[in-house]
C-alpha cells in the first residue's frame, strides 16, 4: 500500500500541467529557437575570429549590462510573487506586485536606450564590425521581447486590477509571467555571452 | 448565409475561379515553351506568357480574399454589408481593368503598352509581379480603398470580433505594402529594396495574416470550436509571423548591394520564417480534434485541413531550402525558386482560397453544402490538384539541382542554355504534372455545375429534430 501511495504522489507531479496557455509555451519555444540560433552562429564566429570579437568587446560598457541585469532579475522576482498572492485570493497584492515588475522593465528599457545612445556616439554599429553587429543584433531583437513583455504584462496587470482573476482561475497571469521569466532567461544568457564571456 | 449583403461575394469568387483557369492555361503553355522555344513564339513570346502567368494568379487570389472579406465581414460584425453597390461597382472596375490589362500585354508590345499608358510620367513597369502599366496600378489602389471604406464602416456599425480586426486590419496592410511599387528608383539596389516590400511584404508578411483569418473564420464554422480559442492561436501566429517576417526580409538582400549585416540577419530570421506554417498546421489540427460538430460540407473540412500542411511545404520547407545566405548563393535564380513558389503560392493562397469558396459557395447558392456527388468531384479534385502540384514542385526542384550542379558550383560551368538542356527531363515531367494539374482544375469546376444539397440521412434528420 505504501507503495501505491507514492506512486500516486509521484502520478500526480508528473501529471501537472504546464502553468499558464499552452499556445505561451509553443510561442516560446519558437523564440527560444531563434534565440538559440542566434547565439550559435554568435559562438561559431566568434571562434573564427577571437581576436576581433575580444578587443570590441571591450567599447562596450558593461556597467549598463550589470544594472539591467539586476533590473529584470528583480522584475521576475516581482512577477513570481505577483503568481503566489494569486494563488492565495490575494489579488490587490498581486496587482501590485505586478505593477512593480512593470516598472521595472521600464527602467531596463530607459536603461538600454541610455546605452544604445552611448553606443552610437562610439561609433558602435550594424557595420562597424562583425562583433558589434551581432551585440546590436541581438539587444534590439531582446529590447523587442521586452517591450512585447511590457505590453503583454500592462494587459494581465490591467485585468488584474479589475479584479478578473482569482485564487482558482489566473491563467492569464501565469501565461504573461511565463513569458517574461523567458524574456529574463534570455537575457542571462545574452548578457554572459555578449558582455561577460571574453 | 445570414445576411442578404454576403451575396456580392459571389461574382468575386466565380470571377476569381475564371481567372485561376486562365493562369493555368498560360502556365500549360509557358511549360511548353521551356521544352520547345518555337512553340507559339512569335504570337505569345515567353515573357508575355510568364507575366500573365504570374500577374493572373495575383489579380485572382486579390479577387479571392476581396469575395472573402465581403462574405467574412457582414457575417462576423452580425450586420449588413455598408454599401452592396459599391461592392458591386469595385468588383466590376476590378475585373474590366484586369481584363484590359491582360489583352494590353496580349496584343501591344510591352514597350509600346509603357509608353502608352504614361509610364513616362511616373516609371513604375517592368519589375516582377509588378508590370501592370500606371493606370491600372492606381485603379488597384481605387480599389483596394473602397473595399476598406465599404469593410471598416460595415465593422464601425457592426459587432467587433477580433476576427474581423484581424481580417480588415490585413487588408488595411495589402494595401499600404503595394505603395513601394510606386517608387521605381533607378538605383537597381533602392529598386530592389522596393520591389520587396511590396512582394516579400505581401506573401512572406501580410497575406499570412489574411491566411489566417480565412482559416479560423472557416475553422470556427465548420467545427464549432469557440472564437476564444481560435482567435488565441492566431494572435500567437500573427506574432510569430511578423517577428519572423519584418527581419526575414534580409533573405532578398544577399549579395545585392545591400550591406553585408543582411547575410546573417536574413538567414538568422529566416529559420523561423517556417515556424508560423508550422503552427498553423497544430492549431488547423488541434481545432479539428476538439471539434463539436461533422459539418456537411466535407469538402469545406478537406480544404481547410490541406491548407495548412501544404502551406507549411511549400512557403515553410520549400522556403527553408533556399533562404540561407550559403545556399542562396547558389541557388539564387535557379527553378529551386520556381519549385517553392509554386508550392508556395499554390499551398498557401490558392488553396485557402479554394477552401473559402468550398465553404461560402453552396451557402451563396442557398444550401448548407452540395450533394456527396458534387463534393466527391470536388474532393477529387483536390487530390489531382495537390498531388500534380508536388510533382511541379519536385521537377522544378530536380532542374534546380542541375543548374546548381552544372552552372554554379562546377569548375567548368556550363551556359544558360546548355544547363537548360541538360534539365530538359525536369521540364517535361512538370509540363505533365501540369497537364495533370489542369484537369484537377476542370474536376473541381465540373462540381459546380453538379447540382442538388447535401441529405442527411434519416437519423441525422431525426437527432436534428429533437
Amino acid at each position: 500500500m505504501p507503495n501505491t501511495h507514492s506512486d500516486s504522489a509521484v502520478q500526480q507531479v508528473v501529471l501537472q500541467p504546464l502553468p499558464g496557455d499552452f499556445a505561451i509555451w509553443i510561442f516560446i519555444f519558437a523564440e527560444l529557437s531563434v534565440f538559440a540560433i542566434f547565439f550559435a552562429a554568435y559562438a561559431i564566429t566568434r571562434n573564427t575570429h577571437l581576436e576581433l570579437f575580444n578587443v570590441a568587446q571591450t567599447h562596450i560598457n558593461k556597467t549598463y549590462g550589470y544594472i539591467n541585469t539586476i533590473l529584470l532579475l528583480t522584475s521576475s522576482y516581482c512577477v513570481a510573487i505577483a503568481n503566489r498572492y494569486i494563488k492565495e485570493g490575494r489579488s490587490t497584492a498581486c496587482t501590485r506586485f505586478l505593477a512593480y515588475a512593470m516598472m521595472l522593465g521600464a527602467a531596463f528599457l530607459a536603461v538600454k536606450i541610455a546605452e544604445f545612445n552611448n553606443d552610437f556616439a562610439n561609433g558602435i554599429t550594424l557595420s562597424s564590425n562583425l562583433f558589434d553587429m551581432f551585440y546590436i543584433s541581438l539587444t534590439v531583437f531582446h529590447f523587442m521581447h521586452v517591450i512585447m513583455g511590457m505590453v503583454i504584462l500592462s494587459v494581465v496587470t490591467y485585468k488584474s486590477y479589475k479584479g478578473k482573476y482569482n485564487a482558482t482561475e489566473h491563467t492569464g497571469i501565469e501565461t504573461g509571467s511565463v513569458y517574461w521569466h523567458m524574456v529574463d532567461l534570455v537575457w542571462i544568457i545574452l548578457f554572459s555571452l555578449v558582455y561577460i564571456l571574453h | 448565409m445570414k445576411y442578404q449583403t454576403q451575396k456580392v461575394a459571389k461574382p468575386y469568387f466565380i470571377a476569381a475561379l475564371v481567372l485561376f483557369l486562365g493562369q493555368i492555361i498560360f502556365g500549360l503553355i509557358g511549360g511548353l515553351q521551356y521544352v520547345d522555344g518555337t512553340f507559339l513564339s512569335t504570337v505569345l513570346p515567353f515573357n508575355v506568357v510568364h507575366m500573365s502567368h504570374t500577374n493572373l494568379l495575383i489579380i485572382w487570389l486579390l479577387m479571392a480574399f476581396m469575395g472573402a472579406a465581403y462574405y467574412i465581414v457582414p457575417e462576423e460584425a452580425q450586420t449588413e454589408l455598408y454599401s452592396p453597390k459599391l461592392a458591386i461597382i469595385t468588383f466590376w472596375v476590378f475585373l474590366i481593368a484586369a481584363v484590359l490589362t491582360i489583352a494590353g500585354y496580349l496584343f501591344v508590345p510591352y514597350a509600346e503598352l509603357a509608353r502608352d499608358t504614361g509610364n513616362a510620367l511616373l516609371p513604375t513597369m517592368g519589375r516582377g509581379y509588378l508590370e501592370q502599366p500606371l493606370p491600372t496600378k492606381i485603379g488597384i489602389v481605387l480599389v483596394a480603398l473602397s473595399l476598406l471604406f465599404n469593410l471598416t464602416m460595415t465593422l464601425i456599425k457592426g459587432r467587433k470580433t477580433s476576427l474581423n480586426y484581424i481580417l480588415i486590419g490585413s487588408l488595411w496592410g495589402l494595401a499600404l505594402l503595394f505603395l513601394p511599387a510606386f517608387y521605381f528608383p533607378t538605383d537597381t539596389v533602392k529598386a530592389s529594396y522596393s520591389w520587396w516590400w511590396v512582394v516579400h511584404g505581401w506573401v512572406e508578411g501580410d497575406w499570412e495574416l489574411i491566411l489566417g483569418a480565412l482559416l479560423g473564420f472557416i475553422l470556427i464554422k465548420i467545427t464549432g470550436v469557440d472564437r476564444e480559442i481560435i482567435e488565441k492561436w492566431l494572435y500567437i501566429i500573427i506574432a510569430l509571423t511578423l517577428i519572423s517576417g519584418m527581419i526575414g526580409i534580409g533573405h532578398h538582400y544577399y549579395y545585392i548591394g545591400a550591406p553585408p549585416y543582411w547575410i546573417w540577419l536574413g538567414s538568422v530570421f529566416s529559420v523561423l520564417e517556417p515556424l508560423p506554417f508550422l503552427l498553423l498546421m497544430i492549431f488547423a489540427f488541434r481545432v479539428f480534434g476538439q471539434r463539436r460538430r461533422e459539418h456537411p460540407n466535407k469538402a469545406a473540412a478537406l480544404w481547410a485541413k490541406g491548407t495548412p500542411i501544404m502551406a507549411f511545404l511549400g512557403a515553410g520547407v520549400w522556403g527553408f531550402m533556399i533562404t540561407l545566405a550559403p545556399v542562396q548563393y547558389y541557388a539564387h535564380g535557379t527553378n529551386f525558386t520556381a519549385a517553392h513558389g509554386h508550392l508556395a503560392f499554390f499551398g498557401a493562397y490558392a488553396m485557402v482560397s479554394l477552401a473559402i469558396i468550398s465553404y461560402a459557395m453552396p451557402q451563396l447558392r442557398g444550401r448548407e453544402a452540395n450533394c456527396m456527388k458534387a463534393q466527391q468531384w470536388e474532393m477529387a479534385g483536390f487530390w489531382i490538384m495537390v498531388l500534380s502540384m508536388i510533382g511541379i514542385t519536385l521537377a522544378l526542384t530536380g532542374a534546380g539541382i542541375v543548374t546548381v550542379f552544372l552552372q554554379r558550383a562546377a569548375e567548368n560551368p556550363l551556359s544558360f542554355m546548355q544547363t537548360n538542356h541538360k534539365a530538359r527531363v525536369f521540364f517535361w515531367i512538370r509540363e505533365y504534372a501540369g497537364i495533370a494539374f489542369s484537369i484537377g482544375l476542370l474536376t473541381y469546376l465540373a462540381s459546380f455545375f453538379i447540382p442538388g444539397s447535401y441529405e442527411y440521412s434519416e437519423e441525422s434528420k431525426k437527432a436534428l429534430n429533437h
